[in-house]
This record gives C-alpha cells, structure tokens and sequence, in this order.
C-alpha cells in the first residue's frame, strides 16, 4: 500500500499551488467587494480546471476527466491558503449532478449556470411533517392545470431555508398509481406568492432549518427531472450524492483536535485534565474509532481512484461518523463540567467559552438524523450490506 | 500511487491460505484439539508453512518471500479467522528478529529452518508484557529468571525471551530450561511457564537496542491482524446463522431488533480492517507514528473483537452458548487477543503518552 500520491499527482500540486498563491489574493476586501472577488476567483480557478471539474463547459464548469487524485490535491491546497472551493449547498451537491444525469438539455441549459455562479440557492424539499423515514409517503400534491403544476402541501427540514430562492422537491402528481410510482421530481421557484416560508427553531436555540408552505403556488410544465411519475428514482441520484458528502473525515479528524484542545485547556483535580489517566482512556478510546473512520476514508479513496467498488464500507462512513460524534459530545460534557450549566453566547459574537460545546453536544443528535436517520442506516447495512432479508413492513417479500 | 485497497496479490495470498487452512485444519481437527490436550496440529502447521507462511516475510535468500508486515499481518488475519492453532504468529515473529538481527551466521543458521516451519519458534514476553519491564537476566551467555504465558512452548523448540531492560535473547530447548503448562482458557494457544535455570542463550538485542521497540510494535500488529480475523469470523458467523434459522415463521435475520445489532457489530469491524492495514504499513513505511499507530491498533481491535464476540452469542441465542456449536472457540480467542501483549488500557496510556499529551 501507499499513502502517497506519486509524482504526477505531486507535480500537480506545485502548479495548483502557484496558481493559488498567484491568484488568490484578497487583502482587505470586504462585504460586497470581497463577495465579487470570490466570484472572479472562481472563474479563474475554473478556467483553469481546478474547480466544477465534473460539471461541463456549457454549463459554466471546467469539464475534467474524473481524476480523484488531482480533485484531492485541489482541496488540500485550496484549503490550505483558505481559497474558496466551489459555493457549496445542496445545488452543486445535489441537484447538479442529477440534473447532468436526468435533466433535459433545457433544464440544464437554465439551471446549471446560475447554480455554479451561486446565484441560485436551492433548498431539498424532500420531508414533510408526516413524512421522515419513509420518504416515498409524501403527500404534498401537485396537478397540471392549463399548463403549469399547482402545488399545495407542506414541506419541512429544508437546510439553507433562508437564503434559498429554489427548490428540487418531491410531490405526488399521481395520487391513483402506488406509492413509489406516484411521485415526481419537480423544480419549484420559491419566490412566489404561493409559497411561505418559517425557520424552524431547533435543540441549540438557532434555526438552521425552514419549513415551507405551498399554497396553490405554480411551477412551469417542463420543469419536472425525469419523467411523471418517476420522481423517486431520479431522487435516489441525489441521496446518493448527500451519502457520500456528509461521509466525509476531515471534519471528524478536526472535532476530535478541538476534543483533546478543550482537554488541554479545562483542568481537573487543579492540572490540565489531559493528564489525568481516565481522561487520556477517554480520548484514546474515541480516537480508536476516529483512526478507524480515517483509515477507511483512505481505502474508499483509493477504491474510487482505481474505479473500484467501494463495499460495504461505504455504507457505514456516515453511521460511523455520528455514532462517534455522540461519543465526543459525552466526553465534551465530562470535560467543560459546570460551564455546561451556562447558555454559550451565539456564534461570531466575540470569544465563546468551553461552553461553546453545547452546540456540539446538541448538534451530534441533529447530525445522527439528516441525512437518513441512525436506524434506517443500520437497516441499509443489514439489508444491502449484509444481505438480510428485507423487512417485510418495507417492501419484504 | 497513491493505494490504500490490497493488491490482487495480497487477495491471492489470503484465499491461499483460507484454501489450505479449510483443507489441512477442518472443524472437527479444530474441535478434538479444544477438547484434547495439546495446540500443536502438525499436519495443518506442516501445509502452512510449506505454502510459505514462515518465510512470508523474509528476505529472498533466506527462503523468504521478501514481503512485507502488512502482507504477513494479512495472512494472520485470515488464520484468526479460521482460529488456527498453535504459536504461528510468535514463530513468524522469531524469524523477522533474526532477520532484523545482525548476525549473519545466526541468520544462516535459523531463518531457512523457520522459513520451512521445520523448527518450531516461539516468543517468551508474558506476564510482564512490555519491553522495559521484562525480568529474565542474562550474564555471561546464560539466563536465569521466569516467564508466563509463552503460546506453544510444548511444541517450540527455539524460544525469543525478552530480558531486563528491554533486550532480546535466543535460547534452544535445553536442560536449564524448565516448561510447565498453565491451564490456558484458550485451548487453541495454550500457554506455559518458562523458568531458565542457567540456560545457554545468545543475545539478539542489548537492552535499548530500538530493533526491541520495532518487534515489539510489530506483535501487537499481528495480534490486532488476528483480532480483526477472529471478530471477522463472529459477525459471519452470525449474520449466517440469522439466515437460516427461522423463528415465528421467518428468518430470524428479518426481525429489526437482531437486524440492527448485527449491523452494529459490522460497524465495530469493517472500518477497523483499513486501521490494522494501517498500522502495518506505517511499520513497514517506518513512519514516525507507526509505534502509536500500532498500539491503538492493539487496543481498538482486540476491544472490538471482545465485543463482537459477546454480541455474536447473543445473536445465536442458547446455541451459542453451548460447547458443541464452537463459537466459544473464538470467544476465548478474543480473551487471549485482549490481554495478550498487554492490554487495551496498556496500549491507550501509552499511545496518550506517544502523542505527548
């Protein structure tokens, strides 16, 4: 085995890293100004080929082959010079991609652009209020009157609510037909006046969520991905997508440092807690399946660089990542002690105690269920993963 | 390149030796061997190494195959699977220190007769696992002192016994050594107790010597590898066993409670398999985290393998739980794994001070 890249991939790097120290440089931009810069530096970058390298060129990406290597070199350098990568969200990791595979060459032609630039916010109107883990229950109900889709019904847990000015939604258009075989995937312009939108605030006090209410509002005929009907299966391109984001290690890694930073910081029985021997088991322990999630990050990697099937791995990365997320929250609790007791200031309001933990120790249940909740992930690694026989309550047989 | 998957290779040493293992070592060997009294299988020992398992990770001339530890922890990991018996992993760890030895006539002497398997080798390290805290003395060519918990002392001919302060010596069976066989849970890695009496030895590596640390990491990389085998066997084992056995009707494996505590148990020891690679190839990259690495993976995947084994028995329900069906056999394995070398707490205060915490 080999951990590192070779020199191609090394070569690479260096001119990466010239181009960003070249042309990366923002010096005291702010607000607007800096806002206008970023966007110029992204159209450089990707003229260059460093950024939207799946997304082609007709549709405002770099258009490069699938190279997992060089897309890991980018980020690290970028990341290190603290560049802008692509404008995140749901629109590039979401709806792009299932646009390019399912999209006609309207849609895309209307679509793809704005997303990349940033203009489009796309919000994922997938949950509804009675509708969590079994997803292909969704009510909220769309008809074809003169021409355009009318829409009513109710949808919930939108991430970006607030800044989203579009959304990729799942409604039943076919009430007769069974339930997967209803739904359609449809684009929906959410500044309108059939649409309302609330924040739904949540367990830390913040509203990171929107809900959104559809009342009779209107959508254009042709903007459905795939065909009527077919709405689920154009959807499970897109969660596919979310699966393999949300997996990511890095930011495991990262919470972890903060974890045994916060351990050097807050003392204990009058010494810096990270020497006390039950604390090092603490960290130690949780590290073991930190290790575990890296290691394994770096075998999916290298599976995906050889255009190799990941296993059943892949399906556990993001499990593996919130159930230790839970682990370093009840070690954050141990640790920060009384400062538990006390409501941290909200973030970017100065310096923010060990207190500033209650996000973590609050946010690790948020993270075990977007995305698929820890239960039904179980559910897919016994079924797919381990080839268990299928509950019969979910389509068994 | 970047690669961080196994080689065809490595695949193809791995079913090579399942092969041979099924072949050589059935269940019901495995299962006269628990219930009688020894751990030596000869006939299974004999087609390992005459696959090449005791030169696996030797130099070409000596009648190795010049691989690496990442490829020998590999293939301990497929016999922790197949719950092979006897000291394979203490033998094969003899032969890299007298290779790392440097010693060419020891070499010469040794490492084809380990290579072939036809000198049975073992490690004498127990009851005072880690190296600066090993007790046997060694004075003028000669040891006096005491060692438990050796794995295959009643078939080893050749013993590794660490020595004070942390040095390694070589000692053939000889008068001045005495074996006593200790009840051992684990009836397919029996223990002894060694006691050397004046026995002649030749020292390997003085007390300091940084080689010691090296092999020292490199055991607890292949008992993780034979961890992560064993805990490998319990979550097939169990999910096989939910397949087939019906209950109410239907498979048990469709009920979500057992469902979900066999996903769970999958959970523990797939993602554990790419950190015991990593392990062994940050000794073989001689990393600078490759000690740390190697004792955290000792502590996460002998924990995991304890863990699962439990959850395996209660998969299976009372069938588990009986003699006959075997899955005891891994369960002890798991015990062995856990405290062998030291452990899981051992390993974790040393990785916190490794990191310099």
């Amino acid at each position: 085995m080999d951990l590192s890249y070779g020199a191609e991939a090394e070569n690479y790097r260096s001119e990466v890293r010239a181009f960003v120290k070249r042309e990366w440089q923002p010096g005291e931009r702010r607000g607007s100004d800096l806002g206008a810069y970023i966007k110029n530096f992204r159209h450089r970058a990707t003229n260059e080929g460093l950024l939207y390298r799946f997304v082609p060129k007709r549709y405002g990406g770099s258009e490069q082959p699938v190279d997992v290597v060089r897309a890991q070199v980018i980020r690290e350098e970028f990341s290190r010079a603290r560049a802008p990568m692509e404008v995140g969200g749901n629109g590039m990791a979401m709806l792009v991609p299932t646009l390019l595979e399912r999209g006609t060459e309207a849609q895309r032609e209307r679509f793809i652009r704005p997303t990349v630039e940033g203009d489009y916010v796309w919000g994922q109107g997938y949950s509804e209020p009675g509708t969590g883990s079994d997803l292909a229950s969704v009510r909220t109900k769309g008809e074809l009157i003169d021409g355009e889709w009318v829409i009513n019904g109710q949808k919930i847990w939108t991430s970006q609510g607030g800044g989203a000015n579009y959304m990729f939604a799942l409604i039943r258009t076919e009430p007769q037909a069974k339930k997967h075989d209803g739904i359609s995937y449809l684009l929906i312009d959410l500044d309108q006046p059939g649409v309302t939108r609330r924040p739904i605030r949540q367990m830390t006090g913040d509203a990171g969520f929107y809900e959104f209410f559809f009342d009779n509002a209107k959508t254009p005929a042709d903007w459905i991905v795939g065909e009527r009907g077919e709405g689920w299966k154009v959807s499970r391109t897109t969660l596919k997508h979310e699966r393999a984001s949300i997996g990511s290690a890095a930011s495991l890694g990262a919470q972890f440092e903060k974890l045994v930073e916060l351990a050097r910081e807050v003392e204990r029985d009058g010494r810096p807690a990270i020497q006390d021997p039950e604390i090092r088991q603490l960290l130690t322990r949780i590290e073991g399946w930190v290790m575990a999630h890296r290691c394994s990050s770096y075998r999916l990697f290298s599976l995906a660089a050889a255009q190799e099937e990941p296993g059943i791995v892949q399906l556990m990365m993001k499990l593996l990542l919130t159930e230790t997320g839970h682990e370093i929250a009840l070690a954050a609790q141990e640790l920060i002690g009384d400062e538990a007791l006390l409501e941290p200031p909200p973030s970017g309001h100065g310096k923010r105690g060990p207190s500033k933990w209650l996000d973590q120790i609050m946010g690790s249940l948020g993270n075990s269920i977007a995305g698929g909740t820890t239960n039904i992930h179980r559910g897919i690694i016994a079924e797919r993963g381990l080839g268990l026989p299928r509950d019969l309550a979910m389509g068994g047989e | 390149m970047m690669r961080f998957h196994p080689t065809e290779e490595q695949l193809a040493i791995q079913d090579a030796l399942r092969g041979t293992l099924a072949d050589s070592f059935p269940k019901e060997r495995l299962h006269e061997l628990v219930d009688g009294d020894t751990d030596f299988d000869k006939p299974s020992w004999d087609a390992l190494m005459a696959l090449g398992l005791g030169g696996l990770a030797l130099p070409e001339i000596w009648g190795g195959a010049g691989l690496g530890l990442l490829d020998l922890a590999m293939a301990i990991e497929v016999l922790g699977d197949g719950a092979a018996a006897g000291p394979i992993l203490q033998h094969c760890l003899v032969a890299l220190a007298i290779a790392s030895s440097a010693s060419e006539e020891l070499k010469a002497r040794w490492l084809p007769e380990l290579a072939s398997g036809g000198t049975v080798a073992t490690v004498a390290w127990g009851g005072e696992w880690l190296p600066e805290k090993w007790t046997v003395k060694i004075e003028d060519g000669v040891l006096s002192g005491m060692v438990r918990y050796v794995p295959g002392a009643n078939a080893a001919h050749l013993f590794l016994v660490g020595t004070a302060g942390g040095g390694l010596a070589l000692c053939e069976l000889e008068a001045g050594m005495r074996v006593s066989a200790q009840h051992s849970s684990d009836r397919s890695r029996r223990t002894a107790t060694v006691t050397f009496k004046n026995a002649k030895a030749v020292e390997l590596f003085e007390p300091g010597d940084p080689t010691v640390a090296r092999l020292f990491d490199a055991a607890l990389v292949l008992i993780a590898a034979d961890a992560l085998g064993g805990a490998q066997h319990c979550v097939d084992l169990s999910v096989a066993y939910a397949k087939e056995r019906e209950q109410f009707g239907q498979p048990i494996g469709r009920f979500q409670a057992l469902k979900h505590q066999l996903a769970g148990m999958a959970l523990e020891v797939e993602p554990a398999r790419a950190m015991m690679w990593y392990a062994a190839y940050a000794w073989d990259m001689q990393l600078a985290e490759a000690s740390r690495a190697a004792a955290m993976a000792k502590a996460h995947i002998a924990d995991r393998f304890v863990s699962v084994a439990r959850a395996a028995v209660a998969a299976h329900g009372g069938i588990g739980y009986t003699w006959e069906y075997g899955l005891v056999i891994w369960f002890r394995r798991s015990m062995f794994d856990r405290a062998y070398l030291g452990s899981p707490a051992v390993h974790r205060a040393r990785a916190a001070d490794l990191a310099g915490w």
